[in-house]
């Protein structure tokens, strides 16, 4: 590769965090004479990354981590408060899709003052015009005002601004779950036709299996700093581990592996090991088998549950379920029985760890991605299963 | 900077060339041309008049002041709805330029902290929109002149393109300046609102202004000059309204009067200060100077506050 398409060279950012932030005169002259108030937040600290033209990088991390303000700064939104970002070529962002669309005026009108501010020629918006329309479906509510578009609609006809507008680098901020599915196929196979163009494309999402699924390169924040860069899929499996040990404290690099995990099975109803996934609101055991060579006392088993996006979804211990294991030398099977599965849809993870009942000493942990799938036939919205009947009466 | 090439960001503002931005801006002209179609799209959006509720206003200034000056009391300055409405459309475009100018970072707020384009525009357009106002309301004065015969062709019609071209540079700069302050002390609106119903009265628009300047010393009369306004106010009137004598003139009414030979009329007074029309050009030319000046400084200050909008929205 020559020239980069986007050089960052040690970006840092700091914001200052007032408790009330004067914005009034008197009230600078007043706080003048105090001490600075301001509490100084490092978004960024001393980060650098070079984007070759042509690939697309995803920059991942947990909320907070500084990936929307990073976006920013490349986009040119916002100042680095030190270092420098260098990029090459036509960058459009796409931060907020619709941003700068007035509830007043019609979705015509509102796609030719957003391309304009985009950076698009008046010229060039009437030769993409029905191409816009079109990726929209919008045709039929074109000429009407946008105060009566749904919110899907408006991001419909956002998205397919800012993908028209032809840069060369592309700036996405958690758009790309926009709409319905057929829509965000749409926007998915979009994204693809710009890889092939050869257009670079920086993608910020807090899903990282997208992430893994879209980008070349992966880039992992945390607290404003590089945590991971390099292979997308490799980078997102930091990830998730990163994001494992948020909630499993158990999830750590210093195992003694005096207890060692030998097994960890899923079982159905029947007491096999599903295949096709569990359904919602199934019965599901954890079978968790363990070896310790030598004694080792009141060990504790723990489990978590996470769901697609890394988020704890339920987790539980035999601490928990006040279930001692004494002293363990030998093989143990430990079950956790979870009478009904309360989830309606998804992939969901497993982490598994042995340790301390203070937690002083991890002895072994297990984690495993897309370790069960919960499906329903046919496929139901909301996220919860609650258990339920229902009954009829005549009267 | 241009948009398809190379851009350097850090954490200094880049240094502040005003060619360079004029170049950016008049780049993304047609930004400036939809925020003002905008704004006016907006405004009149489910009106059944739509952009006649702008000419409305003064055509009632209109009529009222004529009805009143001429049936009614007709004394004072003589047409004085012509003479209020040629400096009353001026300062209408100065103050809600000004007004709107000085939200219009603010008012986009949601635009300015997620896409990225040179924030200039948004003072611009607003300036821009109350030019379109002016415009309407200026065509109403106009036939509303042609309506009752007024006598108001001739050269001194020069005086109000360049009197609008440097009432436009005023405006953009101090809308320009007070637009960024405003970001960060939001004080700045409700000083720019109070300061535009002080100004209104130092200015001669209601009242003539040679009336004020005959009764102050020479130093009282160059500080009520050195209002900005008051040059280019003068100079629409003196190329709408002309120069008119008023009171007990007899012979000496006519257009091109000496102010020696007014003089010696007893009761007679003249309503501009000057009858030719240099002396409009030559205040016009200062303030242009003046403007200039302000215009350069107020774009550097935008310039360099710009870069922290995003932030302190």
């Amino acid at each position: 590769m020559t020239e980069p398409a986007v050089a960052v060279d040690g970006v840092s950012k700091r914001f200052k965090l007032y408790r009330e932030r004067p914005t009034s005169l008197k009230e600078r002259v007043i706080s003048f004479r105090r001490a600075e108030r301001a509490v100084d937040f490092w978004a960024l600290r001393d980060i650098s990354a070079e984007i070759p033209a042509g690939t697309t990088v995803g920059l991942i991390g947990a909320n907070g981590s500084g990936k929307t303000t990073l976006l920013k700064i490349i986009g040119g939104i916002i100042r680095p408060t030190s270092g420098e970002v260098r990029t090459r070529g036509r960058i459009a962002a796409l931060l907020e899709l619709g941003a700068g669309f007035h509830p007043e005026l019609t979705g015509r009108e509102n796609v030719y003052l957003n391309a304009s501010i985009l950076g698009l020629s008046r010229r060039e918006t009437d030769s993409y015009f029905d191409r816009i329309v079109e990726f929209s479906e919008l045709e039929r509510f074109i000429d009407n005002q946008v105060k009566h578009y749904s919110s899907g609609m408006f991001v419909r006809l956002g998205f397919a601004v800012a993908i028209h507008v032809d840069p060369d680098i592309l700036l996405v901020d958690e758009v790309l779950a926009v709409g319905d599915e057929a829509f965000q196929r749409k926007c998915l196979d979009r994204v693809a036709g710009f890889q092939e163009e050869g257009r670079t494309m920086i993608i910020v999402s807090h899903d990282a299996d997208l992430v893994a699924r879209v980008c070349d390169q992966a880039i992992m924040l945390d607290g404003g700093r590089v945590r991971a860069a390099g292979d997308a899929m490799e980078v997102v499996k930091d990830f998730h581990t990163h994001m494992l040990k948020i909630h499993a404290p158990f999830v750590r690099e210093d195992v003694t592996k005096e207890v060692e995990i030998r097994d960890v099975r899923l079982l159905n109803r029947k007491g096999e090991t599903p295949y096709r996934g569990v359904r919602a609101g199934d019965p599901l055991t954890v079978q968790v088998d363990i070896e310790a060579k030598l004694p080792v006392r009141d060990p504790v088993v723990s489990m978590a549950i996470y769901d697609g996006s890394d988020r704890l979804m339920f987790k539980t211990g035999t601490d928990w379920t006040q279930m001692p294991l004494g002293t363990v030398e030998g093989k143990r099977r430990v079950s956790f029985r979870i009478s009904t599965i309360p989830f309606t849809s998804g992939g969901y993870r497993l982490a598994v760890g042995v340790h301390s009942p203070d937690l002083a000493a991890v002895y072994d942990w297990y984690d495993q991605q897309g370790a069960f799938e919960i499906w329903r036939d046919p496929p139901r919205e909301g996220s919860v299963w609650v258990p339920h009947e229902s009954e009829v009466e005549e009267l | 900077m241009s948009a398809t090439g190379l851009h350097h960001r850090t954490s200094e503002s880049p240094r502040f060339n005003i060619l360079e931005r004029i170049r950016e801006v008049l780049s993304r002209r047609e930004v400036i041309g939809n925020l003002i179609g905008k704004e006016l799209k907006v405004k009149y959006k489910s009106t059944v008049l739509g952009v006649l509720w702008s000419m409305l206003n003064p055509l009632l200034y209109l009529v009222v002041f004529w009805v009143v000056f001429t049936v009614f009391l007709p004394a004072g300055i003589p047409d004085f709805a012509v003479f209020l409405l040629s400096g009353l459309l001026v300062y209408t475009l100065f103050a809600t330029g000004l007004a709107a100018g000085t939200g219009s970072v603010v008012d986009n707020a949601s635009l300015v902290t997620k896409v990225a384009f040179p924030r200039e525009v948004l003072p611009l357009a607003a300036v821009g929109a109350s030019l379109v106002n002016f415009a309407y309301q200026v065509a109403v004065l106009l036939v509303f002149m042609i309506a009752i015969g007024y006598d108001f062709v001739g050269w001194n019609l020069l005086l109000v393109p360049a009197g609008l071209t440097v009432l436009l540079l005023f405006t953009t700069a101090l809308a320009m300046g007070t637009s960024a302050l405003n970001v960060r002390y939001r004080d700045t609106m409700h000083l720019v609102e109070l300061s535009l119903i002080a100004w209104f009265w130092v200015t001669p628009i209601v009242y003539s202004a040679s009336l004020v300047l005959g009764r102050l010393d020479i130093w009282a009369q160059r500080l009520y000059l050195a209002n900005p306004l008051a040059p280019i106010v003068l100079a629409f009137q003196r190329g709408l309204y002309g120069y008119r004598l008023a009171g007990n003139c007899n012979d000496a009414g006519v257009q091109d009067a000496l102010p020696a030979r007014i003089a010696e009329l007893p009761g007679c007074q003249a309503i501009l200060p000057d009858p030719g029309l240099t002396w409009y050009f030559w205040r016009l030319g200062l303030v242009a100077a003046m403007s200039l000046v302000l215009i350069a400084l107020s774009w550097w200050i935008f310039f360099r506050m710009s870069g922290d909008f995003a932030e302190e929205l």
